[in-house]
């Protein structure tokens, strides 16, 4: 099935009852098993146990910057190439990917409070992301300000494209500057330098994550196409009453 | 190039008459870094420590203030439309209105830097570093709030907004800002780093912010 | 399965990204149902599609 036939909404909306409940259950696994063995993995010998904050961490730190990429796809699909469900797929990220986004913060900080002594600190990598929590949440004003969909639709594919160039800054925020985050573990030239009792379960919950993302994605899309239908009729009756 | 001349000396005279809201910018500065005195306490010391960073929020907050005016004022009497559908380049236009905007509301903000860093105890040498800070810096900031003030010039209530989503953006100038004043008046770095990299900033939003507004004016326009 | 001297920093810590991640699933599930109560409703007033389909149809 093409992008192209994606593009209609009935027919995108009964892909989505047949696809999201075995989505749900896959996501339900995953984050299962990742649950496990994040239990199960061994005391780091500096860490201890609070490098089981890492499995929650890392895969929402991941998800806040890849939800935004998402979000600049659909900007240019909304803009270059005038997909209708570009802008639709837009919408229903943001809140999602604010959601990750505190998350990667709330769980840096609290894993930060017994590493390094702090709840918060002012370098580059932590700036950097509650730059873009407050850009996620600037853009969702953005879009519930505009009343009209699809203007509101084309104002924020600009502003999230603006925004996009916040992504490599905090990707190589913790090389550029000295920083007291720590440098990448595992999406490096090299490969990863994490031991193998730590990257599987990290890779498992990753993996569950973004499953998660993609059911709740797919879901408030429907929400948002139902939400546009609700509209059409509202206005097809206001206009029939008038009449 | 007639036209885009005329376009900044036009946007000039309408910002330094009465209502025009140029110098009303310099006044808010004025009044920000002497409300911090008064927060902070009358100890010289701690003021000359704080010193480049108040007199760098309160031109970023000046700023902010006087955005709104970008193209509120022209999309409320139609000369916006007009400019849209001209000839002239959009993005040029764009760019040439941020021009305008910061010879009147962003440069008296550095000339009024040397008064306020009498009230906030900081010698010759500092002040000079923050007045050229502010003065490669400003420019960053008219023109990414440029950015803003295109995807709310439609809106109503659009004021806040604009802050909203603008503020995000100015913040790498800012840290930059300070960090190359603190830089020249006492830190082990380098004055020349902090200073290339706000110099680069400004350099990129000369570029991005005419794109982006032009791009957010036609969209939104219609 | 023994959490060192640092558990409540490492539970709480999972219990925020369980309570976040039901939140958001509750959300969506709410207003899906609230999208489909405010079709149903608009179809029994009468208003009806262009293609003529059932609007709270999603097959």
């Amino acid at each position: 099935m093409t992008l192209l036939d994606l593009a209609n909404p009935t027919k995108f909306l009964s892909l989505t009852a047949r696809v999201l409940p075995w989505l749900a259950g896959a996501t339900a696994i995953l984050l299962l098993i990742g649950l496990y063995q994040s239990a199960m993995a061994p005391d780091d010998y500096q860490q201890r146990a609070t490098v089981k904050i890492m499995f929650i961490h890392v895969p929402n730190a991941w998800l806040s910057m890849f939800v935004w990429g998402v979000m600049s796809l659909s900007a240019l699909g909304t803009l270059v190439w005038r997909h209708p469900l570009a802008d639709v797929a837009a919408k229903a990220a943001a809140p999602i990917g604010a959601a990750f986004t505190f998350l990667a913060l709330v769980t840096g900080s609290l894993w930060g409070k017994p590493m390094w002594g702090t709840y918060w600190e002012w370098d580059a990598r932590l700036t950097s992301v509650l730059i873009l929590f407050l850009m996620y949440l600037g853009l969702i004003a953005l879009w519930r300000a505009v009343d009209d969909p699809s203007r509101a639709a084309r104002a924020a594919a600009i502003l999230t494209l603006v925004g996009a160039i916040n992504l490599p800054i905090i990707k190589f925020s913790v090389d550029w500057w000295n920083t007291l985050h720590q440098p990448a573990s595992v999406m490096r030239m090299g490969g990863p330098s994490l031991d193998k009792a730590f990257l599987i379960p990290l890779l498992v919950m990753a993996l569950g994550f973004s499953l998660l993302f993609v059911t709740l994605h797919l879901a408030a899309m429907r929400n948002e196409i139902l939400r546009r239908r609700v509209r059409a009729l509202q206005m097809m009756q206001a206009s029939q009453q008038a009449a | 190039m007639i036209a885009l001349a005329a376009l900044i000396r036009r946007d000039i005279r309408i910002a330094l008459r009465v209502g025009g809201g140029a110098l009303i910018g310099v006044l808010f500065f004025l009044t920000v870094t002497v409300l911090m005195p008064f927060a902070i306490g009358p100890d010289l010391a701690l003021l000359t420590r704080l010193g480049p960073a108040i007199l760098w929020l309160g031109a970023l907050l000046a700023s902010l203030l006087t955005l709104d005016r970008l193209f509120t004022s022209d999309h409320d009497d139609g000369s916006l439309d007009l400019i849209v559908m001209g000839r002239t380049p959009l993005e040029l236009a764009c760019a040439a209105k941020a021009l305008a905007h910061w010879l009147a509301a962003g440069l008296p903000l550095v000339i009024a830097t040397p008064v306020l860093g009498l009230l906030l105890n900081l010698d010759a040498a500092a002040t000079a570093a923050v007045a050229l800070t502010l003065l490669v810096g400003t420019p960053a900031l008219t023109f990414t709030g440029m950015i803003g003030a295109a995807l709310a010039v439609t809106l109503h209530r659009g004021g806040l907004l604009l802050a909203v989503l603008v503020l995000p953006l100015s913040i790498p100038v800012l840290i930059f800002g300070v960090a190359a004043s603190q830089a020249a008046i006492s830190g082990p770095l380098s004055f020349g780093t902090p200073f290339s990299i706000l110099c680069a900033l400004s350099l990129v939003s000369f570029v991005i912010g005419p794109f982006a507004a032009a791009a957010s004016l036609r969209h939104g326009l219609d | 399965m023994a959490l060192g001297p640092y558990a409540t920093f490492i539970v709480t810590s999972y219990a925020l990204v369980a309570a976040v991640v039901l939140i958001l699933i509750v959300w969506i599930a709410i207003d899906y149902r609230r999208q489909k109560a405010q079709l149903r409703e608009l179809e029994a007033s009468g208003v009806t599609r262009r293609s003529g389909r059932n609007a709270t149809d999603i097959r």
